[in-house]
C-alpha cells in the first residue's frame, strides 16, 4: 500500500480532469427530477398573473457564473414565457456585465419574436454601491436609490417604472446569490419586513445558509447547478421547447458533477485505506 | 476628540436607523443616512485604489519578494482604470455626444478586458478549487474518531444525493420508504439537521451582533476607530 500513500497528487488532478472533461465532451446527460424546493419557485412564477412585476438581482460575479448563470437564464426564460415585467439589478460591481449578457441572450435574442421593449417590458437598473443599504433604501423608496436606470434614463420616463415607488410594488423578488450581499440581505431587509415573496438561487456553498428561512421567509431555493438543472427540467415539462438539450445548460453540467462527486468519494475511501494500512503495517512497539 | 466625534457620528447614525424601524416618521432620516453611506462607500473605492497603488509601489521600490506580482497588479489596475475613464473604444452612437456611450459598451476596451481577461481568469481560479478539493479529500478526510466518521457518512450521503447516483443506488426503495433513499436522506440532512444547526448559529450571531452594536452605539467599544481601547 506504500504506493497509495505516496500517490503523486498530479494523478489526482488528472483523474479530476478526466471525470469532468469526458462527460462534458461526450455531452452525457443524466435524468433530473425537480425537488419540492425548486417546484415551489417554479409554481410561484407560473401562478403569478401574466405581466406581474418581478425583480431579479444578479448578486454574483464571473467566478460563480458556472453555477449561477444557468439558473438566471432559466428563471428569466420562465418570466418571459409568462410575459412578466422584469426589473433587473445587481449588488456586485462585477455583476453588471452579467446582467447585460443575460438581457442580450434571453430578452433580445431568444425572445425576439415576443417583441419585448426596453422600459415597457424590462428595465436594467445596473449596479449601485452600498450593499445591503441599497436593499434597505429601495424597500422604502426606489427613487432615492435609483433616480435613473443603468443608461441614465429617468425611471419617471419609463412606462414600467413610472409608477414604481418601492419594493412593496413587486409581485416577486428573486436573488441569485453567491455570497455577501445576497440572499440573506434580501431576506432581512426586503422579504421579511415587506412580506414580499422571495425566491433564491444560491451556490452550493451558500445554499445551506438559506434553509433556515424556509418556508416563512423564502419560497424555495435553487441550490447550485442541480437546482438550475431541476428548474430547466420543470420548465421543459410545461414548455416542451425548453426540454431540448441545447436549452438545458444546467442539466448538461450534472453528468460532470456526478463523476466528480463519485471520484471524490473514491478518493476519500482510498485515502482512508492508505491511512489504515499504514497503521497496520507500522511495527508495534 | 479624535475618537469622540467619529463615535458621535456612528451613534447618531445607528440610533436613527434603529428608530426608523419603530417610528415611521423617521423613515426619511434613515433614507438620508443610507444615501450618505452610499456616498462613503463610493469614496471608499477611491481610497481602496489609492491604498492598492501605495502598497504595491512600496513593494516594487523596496524590491521585496514577489515585487514582480506587485508590478503586474499595478499595471492591470492602471490599464483597467485608464481605459474605463477614457472610454477607450466605446462605440460612438451620437456624434454630437461622443463621450455619452457606456464605458462597458460592447466592443469597448473595458468590455474586452472584462470578457477576455477578467472573466476567464476568475472562472479559472474558481474551477481550480475542484482539483484542490479532490487532493484534500484524498489526504485530509480521515476516519479518526466518531465525529469524523459521522461527518464522513453525512458527506457521502449528500455527495451522492446531489447527483443521479443517489437515485440509482436506492431505486429499489419503495415509495412509502422514500425518506430512507439517498435523495430522501439528503433532504432530511439539509432540511432538518442543517436547518437546526444553522438556525442556532444564526440566533447566536444575531444576539452577538445586537450586543456589539449596542456597545458601539454607547461608545463602550471604539476599537473600530483604530484606538485599540476596545
Amino acid at each position: 500500500m506504500g504506493w497509495l500513500r505516496r500517490l503523486d497528487r498530479r494523478w489526482i488532478f488528472l483523474s479530476m480532469l478526466l471525470a469532468v472533461a469526458i462527460p462534458q465532451l461526450t455531452q452525457a446527460r443524466v435524468p433530473e427530477k425537480p425537488t419540492p424546493l425548486v417546484m415551489a419557485v417554479f409554481d410561484k412564477i407560473e401562478s403569478l398573473p401574466d405581466g406581474s412585476l418581478v425583480l431579479i438581482s444578479f448578486d454574483y460575479g464571473p467566478s460563480a457564473q458556472g453555477e449561477l448563470a444557468p439558473m438566471a437564464t432559466a428563471l428569466m426564460r420562465h418570466c418571459c414565457l409568462k410575459r412578466h415585467k422584469l426589473v433587473l439589478m445587481t449588488l456586485w460591481p462585477d455583476g453588471k456585465p452579467l446582467v447585460e449578457r443575460a438581457i442580450n441572450q434571453v430578452l433580445v435574442d431568444e425572445f425576439a419574436d415576443f417583441g419585448f421593449k426596453y422600459g415597457v417590458d424590462y428595465v436594467n437598473l445596473g449596479y449601485k454601491p452600498g450593499k445591503e443599504v441599497v436593499i434597505k433604501t429601495i424597500a422604502n423608496s426606489f427613487r432615492t436609490e435609483f433616480p435613473t436606470d443603468d443608461g441614465d434614463r429617468k425611471l419617471d420616463d419609463l412606462p414600467l417604472t413610472a409608477d414604481l415607488t418601492s419594493l412593496a410594488d413587486m409581485d416577486l423578488l428573486v436573488s441569485i446569490s453567491a455570497g455577501f450581499p445576497g440572499l440573506k440581505e434580501w431576506v432581512q431587509y426586503a422579504s421579511s419586513p415587506l412580506k414580499i415573496p422571495l425566491a433564491v438561487g444560491a451556490t452550493a456553498v451558500q445554499a445551506p445558509q438559506a434553509y433556515p428561512y424556509i418556508p416563512g421567509q423564502l419560497l424555495g431555493i435553487l441550490a447550485a447547478i442541480k437546482g438550475a438543472a431541476e428548474y430547466e427540467v420543470a420548465l421543459g415539462e410545461v414548455y416542451p421547447k425548453y426540454s431540448e438539450p441545447k436549452m438545458q445548460d444546467g442539466v448538461r453540467r450534472m453528468a460532470p458533477q456526478l463523476w466528480a462527486h463519485l471520484l471524490i468519494i473514491g478518493l476519500i475511501v482510498l485515502g482512508n485505506i492508505a491511512a489504515f494500512s499504514e497503521r497496520f503495517e507500522r511495527p508495534r512497539p | 476628540m479624535k475618537s469622540t466625534i467619529p463615535w458621535l457620528i456612528a451613534a447618531v447614525a445607528g440610533s436613527v436607523v434603529i428608530a426608523a424601524y419603530f417610528i415611521p416618521a423617521a423613515q426619511s432620516w434613515q433614507d438620508a443616512i443610507g444615501q450618505w453611506f452610499e456616498v462613503l462607500a463610493a469614496v471608499a473605492f477611491i481610497l481602496g485604489g489609492a491604498n492598492l497603488c501605495l502598497q504595491n509601489l512600496q513593494k516594487i521600490s523596496a524590491r521585496q519578494a514577489g515585487w514582480g506580482y506587485a508590478a503586474v497588479t499595478l499595471v492591470s489596475f492602471v490599464v483597467t482604470l485608464g481605459v474605463g475613464l477614457l472610454k477607450i473604444g466605446v462605440p460612438v452612437e451620437d456624434p454630437q455626444h461622443p463621450w455619452a456611450g457606456s464605458y462597458q459598451a460592447e466592443g469597448s476596451a473595458e468590455w474586452w478586458l472584462f470578457e477576455y481577461a477578467y472573466n476567464p481568469l476568475v472562472a479559472t481560479m474558481f474551477a481550480l478549487l475542484a482539483f484542490y478539493v479532490a487532493s484534500a479529500a484524498f489526504r485530509a478526510f480521515r476516519l479518526k474518531n466518531a465525529e469524523a466518521t459521522l461527518l464522513l457518512l453525512t458527506a457521502f450521503v449528500v455527495l451522492l444525493g446531489r447527483t443521479y447516483a443517489g437515485t440509482v443506488l436506492t431505486a429499489q426503495v419503495p415509495d412509502e420508504y422514500s425518506a430512507f433513499s439517498i435523495p430522501g436522506l439528503t433532504t432530511i440532512i439539509m432540511g432538518v439537521f442543517n436547518t437546526a444547526g444553522q438556525r442556532a448559529i444564526m440566533i447566536g450571531i444575531a444576539l452577538g451582533v445586537a450586543a456589539t452594536s449596542l456597545k458601539v452605539l454607547l461608545g463602550i467599544n471604539r476599537s473600530y476607530l483604530g484606538s485599540g481601547d476596545g
